[in-house]
């Protein structure tokens, strides 16, 4: 099951009328793996975008035509992960940009061109391909129409209208490489200037409301707007040209494989990218077949693309879900009601323990997740890890309270009888104690299965996948594919935990609750 | 049998018990009587070393209650408290048994136990599988007898065990209490407030104030010879006003 995490959209893929080429999903072994390292399962990664995860897809596809084993790893993050799953070893490959590389991998490093960014790369262990053939730096751009009646083809001739609407987002407002560097490079004159959302500046252009936005030089939106894209004639922005972060390594244990991936290099030029964004995005088709299209083009063979249905990717999911859930809060019970006796009996150990699960559930979702990659690597290991956290504070608390709160005289009681402390702890606090350790694994697992979701942001999969993919395509559908799911199996868990209170919580307790 | 050795015990820096010193004999009733927080739970709770003292010793058949002896001492203690101090998620048997069964009793020899017990009680046999939040308050104070008699010990604490029950119910387990300590002649240490119940059970009558024992004796001793104002204060205050009427009592 591990081994079958795919984005929901990238549907799984079965190069059939292939000899010698793997399904992606299945495992390593399959008999129908032909001259290459049957063994090596060349793992691609893919950033959070449409561009990322189509290119992720066609590298994967691209492995597979060349008869490797390869699975793809859709939509990890953002471009820390990436690079830190590169780096351990979790990813073989990704794409990504060398102003990124730049600006943010390499950062304070002077780099003066590509030979001197592979070779900074190449400290770090990580090998570079050449350029893909396209370049997704920031732009400006404007509706096609306007730019031409007032004869605008570049970024200086901006300057000469001084009252043009500018709106940008606020990414790019923010940015020193951003509006403030190009307005001081340009010396443009504009006082109009508003920070948008980068989808509402669309809409604003769009309507005329604004009439210079930024964009990235392959956004799909471009077609569909019938934007032009400024000249960068004083070329202020960086370059951002696509190319294949991969492991040197890669080489030994699949021998063959890096050159199958460069093969891709200077295949993909700008219109190219923009429009397989556009089949995406405006078009609703899924990055798979997008993907496979372009290698079928590339390669003139053909790449079939296997379509699910909505229920086996419900099932698929809710395994990984539920998997990812049951490991995690079985794994904080078990941990969790020990610690919370511990807290009740020793205060000084409590205001250590409570602390510590405290300050573990302040820590945001997403940064718990990023200081785990490098420990912890990929998907299920620290997504399980992430869950048992955020579930431990609940269930130590409540078991704690439930301990504190039984009345004096009942403990005096338990005492007076002459019970051991184990006796009294399973005969008496536990019992009594029990209905608010259970209300606490409830919220836990209410909790867990919501954070769950978060879990497909590291490759683990789960119902987070198609909200991610959804959130990402701005399809609701999608999004409710997973979110319904996620909050009927946060009610199952609740009620299956109300039922294991009937076998658990003594029925003199109940009794008590019912009058 | 039980002796406290000029105890002192605050909690919070708040004294509850200041230089009491009390020698409870074998096989007699002692009743510890006074104002609410005179200390008078305190001392029983001393006796049965659910709490320790913070200067003095408490002594048990002539050996001092330490921590470690304090356990196999209350198997031969048997503990009453107000409301009965019933664990609610057990049924009224398995408050009577646990601690038999968790020390390995056979299944007969708690049966034979269980059965005396209740016709010592007089608890009705169905009341057995109900759960204290089924029983009226006089069943849960029999239950709890029963309880804290079920391995037979020497002592019998009891604090207010009559206490919250109305006056009928009350002078019924009165009654059945009176006859369980004169039947099995175990040695009673009884906590009230109440005067009439004082006398109704003491061969001897501890009253306490403020963390001292005012006057210990039978209850002629404290009308005859008070040994303080406060004694002749105290009895007072508690003649019912049936008895300042001259009705017959």
């Amino acid at each position: 099951m591990m081994k079958s995490c795919v984005c929901l959209l990238i549907a799984l893929m079965l190069p059939g009328g292939l000899a010698g080429a793997a399904a992606p999903v299945q495992p390593a072994s399959d008999p129908a793996v032909g001259a290459q390292s049957p063994s090596v399962t060349i793992r691609v990664g893919s950033k959070k975008f449409t561009e990322g995860v189509i290119l992720g897809e066609i590298l994967r596809l691209t492995l597979v035509q060349a008869g490797f084993d390869a699975e793809h790893l859709a939509e990890l993050g953002g471009t820390r992960i990436l690079w830190n799953a590169l780096r351990t070893g979790e990813i073989d490959a990704y794409v990504d940009y060398t102003g990124t590389i730049g600006e943010e991998i390499l950062a304070g490093e002077p780099i003066a061109g590509v030979d001197d960014m592979r070779a900074a790369l190449a400290e770090s262990g990580v090998a570079m391909s050449e350029p893909l053939g396209f370049n997704n730096t920031y732009a400006l751009g404007m509706q096609r129409k306007r730019a031409a009646d007032l004869g605008i083809g570049t970024i200086s001739d901006l300057a000469r209208h001084s009252d043009l609407r500018l709106g940008f987002s606020n990414e790019f407002m923010d940015r020193p490489d951003g509006w403030a560097g190009v307005r001081q490079r340009y010396r443009l004159p504009h006082g109009n200037v508003t920070g948008l959302d980068h989808d509402v500046a669309y809409r604003g252009l769009a309507s005329g409301a604004i009439d210079v936005t930024d964009l990235y030089s392959t956004d799909a939106e471009i077609r569909y707007y019938d934007l032009v894209v400024l000249e960068d004639d004083l070329h202020f922005f960086p370059s951002y040209e696509a190319v294949v972060l991969y492991r040197p390594d890669l080489a030994q244990r699949a021998p063959g494989a890096v050159a199958a991936i460069r093969q891709i290099e200077g295949t993909i030029p700008e219109p190219g990218m923009i429009a397989m964004n556009a089949r995406s995005k405006i078009d609703r088709q899924p990055e798979s077949a997008i993907a496979a299209g372009f290698v079928e083009d590339l390669f003139g063979v053909p790449v079939e693309v296997r379509t699910t249905t909505w229920l086996d990717r419900l099932r698929h999911r809710t395994i990984e879900h539920l998997k990812l859930v049951g490991i995690s809060l079985t794994l904080a019970i078990l941990v969790s009601i020990p610690l919370g006796v511990l807290a009740a009996k020793v205060p000084a150990v409590g205001h250590v323990v409570l602390g510590s699960a405290g300050v573990i559930q302040t820590i945001p979702a997403l940064a718990l997740l990023a200081f785990m990659i490098p420990l912890l690597g990929l998907r299920d290991v620290p997504a399980v890890t992430a869950l048992f956290l955020y579930s431990l504070l609940p269930i130590i608390r409540n078991t704690t309270v439930g301990l504190q709160q039984i009345p004096l005289d009942l403990r005096q009681s338990a005492d007076a009888l002459g019970l051991s402390p184990w006796a009294k702890l399973l005969h008496v606090e536990l019992p009594m104690a029990s209905p608010a350790i259970l209300a606490g694994i409830k919220t836990a697992a209410v909790i867990n299965v919501g954070f769950a979701t978060l879990g497909a942001l590291i490759g683990a999969g789960g119902y987070g996948q198609p909200i991610l993919t959804g959130i990402r395509l701005d399809d609701i559908g999608l999004i409710l594919e997973g979110a319904v799911p996620a909050a009927v199996l946060a009610l199952l868990a609740v009620g299956f935990f109300n039922l294991v209170g009937r076998a658990v919580v003594p029925e003199g307790l109940r009794l008590k609750a019912e009058t | 049998m039980i002796e406290l050795i000029e105890i002192h015990k605050a909690f919070r820096a708040v004294a509850a018990v200041e230089g009491v010193s009390l020698q409870v004999d074998a096989g007699h009733t002692t009743v510890l009587i006074g104002p609410s927080g005179c200390g008078k739970s305190t001392l029983l709770k001393l006796m049965l070393g659910l709490l320790r003292p913070d200067r003095g010793e408490v002594r048990f058949d002539g050996r001092p209650v330490e921590p470690s002896s304090s356990r196999t001492l209350r198997h031969q203690i048997g503990y009453v408290i107000q409301e009965g101090g019933l664990f609610p998620h057990m049924t009224a048997r398995r408050n009577v048994t646990l601690t038999a069964a968790h020390l390995g009793w056979s299944r007969q020899r708690i049966d034979a136990r269980l059965a005396d017990l209740v016709d010592l009680t007089h608890i009705p046999g169905d009341a057995l599988d109900r759960y204290p939040g089924q029983l009226s308050g006089g069943q849960r104070q029999r239950i709890s007898l029963m309880r804290a008699l079920m391995l037979d010990p020497r002592v019998l604490l009891m604090d207010e065990p009559l206490g919250a029950l109305d006056p009928m119910i009350r002078a019924d387990l009165q009654q059945d209490l009176q006859n369980v300590f004169r039947t099995l002649g175990k040695t009673v240490v009884m906590v009230t407030h109440d005067m009439g119940e004082a006398s109704y059970f003491a061969g001897r009558i501890v009253l306490m104030r403020a963390g001292r024992i005012v006057q210990a004796g039978c209850l002629r001793d404290l009308l005859d010879a008070p040994a303080d104002p406060f004694v002749t204060q105290f009895i007072n205050a508690q003649r019912s006003p049936l008895d300042a009427m001259g009705a017959p009592s």
